[in-house]
């Protein structure tokens, strides 16, 4: 059975995309037959995360549609074994995806054996998200640490419990991990961000991870490459905590202390 | 085609709510609705109700119903005819497309569901059965309702009738309601509305005082104006008179 996953948030520009490309990279590293689907029809941007963009030629609501095969359409990453990216439509618009039609083509994924299939949701709480979440058996919320971000994905955890298959039909509810973006120590410690401790005092979902804001995102994405990939990164490396969390190991949290930075690098900047 | 019937007409014993009208001015009785409805949103939710106009009957009180039945439905409710009221008023209420309940329906106050037939010209509204808002005193029997999950933002969870137990946090943006009394074993960090339906003696009892509002019957105390107590104390609030009074347990 591929166990689905889904990355949401409620707010747009927190993380989900960064996060989707780097968890499910960090699987399919471990040897899990890996997908990434892209539920963000119109704004594609999972396809460029990852670097693949220049080889879409089918996407997901193609594959709804029954104008190509789920194997057509999945692009194979080059890089990492076992890694697969289905591309979102950037011609139509969020009405092209049914409920009927993503249950079909997750079922699908579980029939070509595939072990982990990650849902990157759009923003909002509307239809699109919402047909993201419906089937998931986990969901990461992706937080930053501000008020609103935070109020956001408490409303999304809200949905989770209420408007998913797992709730309609009274099954085992979804497995809730949250994942802090974005985090910067310094800035907690002037007061001016939500603490690690204090968004899991409002939230009290189990904590998946903590990534810290980082300049390897951005040149990563530049170059279509998954930040975890970079593992000398501090971003790489507290999303490969990440994944080992999500797998079941413990490990302790890094980048969270403002303290632990060196002297020199905060006088340079970095 | 097959030779099943497509209807089948019978008559049923329905518990309805029954709203006696004091107030024949559509106006003062939307703000008077308002005012319930804005403490308890989404109190009515297509509840089907039964105007009785026995207050208004003598004297010549004109009832404007079409502008009455689309006030109530605004606020959730629908009206399905009427109760009593003098020969003018109800013919107006038939006009409108109302129906007309004798007064030998009006039924004993704490209606139970019968197995004999009633005659069956009366419109039958949804099978739903409503505890009635109107009386103050909780009835005797009503069970808590148990919430063990968080009550998220955005999420609004209505005791109808009873109490309502909470094991865990209500977050900011979240809406708990109850007819009697609220438990919340965890923070409560939205909004809280207890006696909703006119119990003046509900509480809310909570682990950690963070709220945005409490309310008691209508009386409301907002976040800027609440004493929050020392987060992670446990309080009690009950009304005296006017005044919500805040203890630690
Ligand atoms: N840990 C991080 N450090 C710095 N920038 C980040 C980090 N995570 C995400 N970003 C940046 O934030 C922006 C939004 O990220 P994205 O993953 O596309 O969010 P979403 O999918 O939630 O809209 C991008 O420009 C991305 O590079
Ligand atoms: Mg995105």
């Amino acid at each position: 059975m591929a166990r689905i996953i889904v990355v949401t948030s409620g707010k747009g520009g927190v993380g989900k995309t960064t996060s989707s490309a780097a968890i499910s990279t960090g699987l399919a590293q471990r040897g899990y037959k890996t997908a990434v689907v892209d539920f963000d029809v119109g704004l594609r941007n999972l396809d460029l995360i990852m670097g693949v963009e220049r080889r879409v030629v089918y996407d997901f609501v193609n594959v709804i549609n029954d104008e190509a095969k789920l194997g057509q359409a999945l692009i194979r990453d080059k890089r990492v074994e076992n890694l697969y990216v289905l591309p979102a439509s950037q011609t139509r618009d969020k009405d092209a995806l049914t409920q009927e039609g993503v249950g079909k083509v997750l079922g699908q994924f579980a029939e070509d054996g595939f072990d982990y299939v990650i849902c990157d949701s759009p923003a909002g709480i509307e239809r699109g998200a919402q047909l993201a979440m419906y089937f998931a058996d986990e969901a990461i919320v992706v937080s930053n640490p501000e008020v609103s971000s935070v109020r956001d994905s408490d409303r999304m955890l809200g949905i989770l419990s209420s408007k998913s298959r797992r709730a309609e039909q009274d099954d085992e509810p979804i497995r809730e991990h949250l994942l802090i973006t974005r985090y910067q120590p310094e800035r907690v410690d002037l007061g001016e961000m939500l603490s690690v401790e204090d968004v899991l005092e409002i939230l009290s979902v189990p904590l998946l991870g903590v990534i810290p804001e980082s300049e390897a995102v951005l040149q990563a994405s530049n170059a279509g490459v998954p930040v975890i990939m970079e593992s000398g990164s501090d971003a790489g490396q507290a999303y490969d905590d990440a994944v080992a969390r999500l797998l079941g190991e413990e490990r302790e949290l890094r980048f969270v202390d403002a303290r632990k930075k060196g002297f020199f690098s905060r006088l340079l900047g970095k | 085609m097959n030779d099943t019937p497509a209807f089948e007409l019978k008559g049923r014993l329905l518990t309805l709510t029954v709203l006696r009208l004091f107030e024949p001015h559509v106006v003062n009785l939307a703000m008077a609705l308002k005012a319930k409805v804005e403490q308890a949103p989404g109190f009515f939710d297509n509840t089907p109700v039964v105007l009785d106009l026995e207050p208004l009957q003598d004297g010549h009180k004109v009832i404007d119903f079409p502008a009455l039945v689309s006030l109530l439905g605004n606020h959730g409710l629908l009206v399905s005819g009427v109760l009593g009221g003098n020969e003018k008023q109800r013919r107006a209420a038939a006009d409108a497309g109302l129906g007309l309940f004798s007064d030998r329906q009006r039924g004993a106050e704490p209606p139970q569901p019968a197995p004999e037939p009633a005659p069956a010209a009366e419109p039958e509204p949804r099978p739903e059965p409503e505890p009635e808002p109107e009386p103050p005193a909780r009835p005797a029997t009503c069970s808590a309702r148990l919430v063990t999950q968080p009550v998220r933002s955005g999420q609004q969870i209505y005791a109808r009738g009873g109490d309502l137990v909470v094991l865990a946090p209500v977050s900011a943006g979240a809406e708990i309601i109850a007819d009697g009394h609220i438990h919340v074993y965890a923070p409560l960090r939205g909004r809280a509305i207890a006696g909703a339906a006119g119990d003046v003696d509900a509480r809310i009892f909570c682990q950690s005082l963070e709220a945005e509002l409490v309310s008691i019957n209508g009386v409301y105390q907002i976040k800027e104006d609440l004493e929050q107590g020392v987060p992670g104390t446990p309080v009690q609030i009950h009304r005296q008179n006017d005044n919500l009074i805040i203890r630690p347990l």
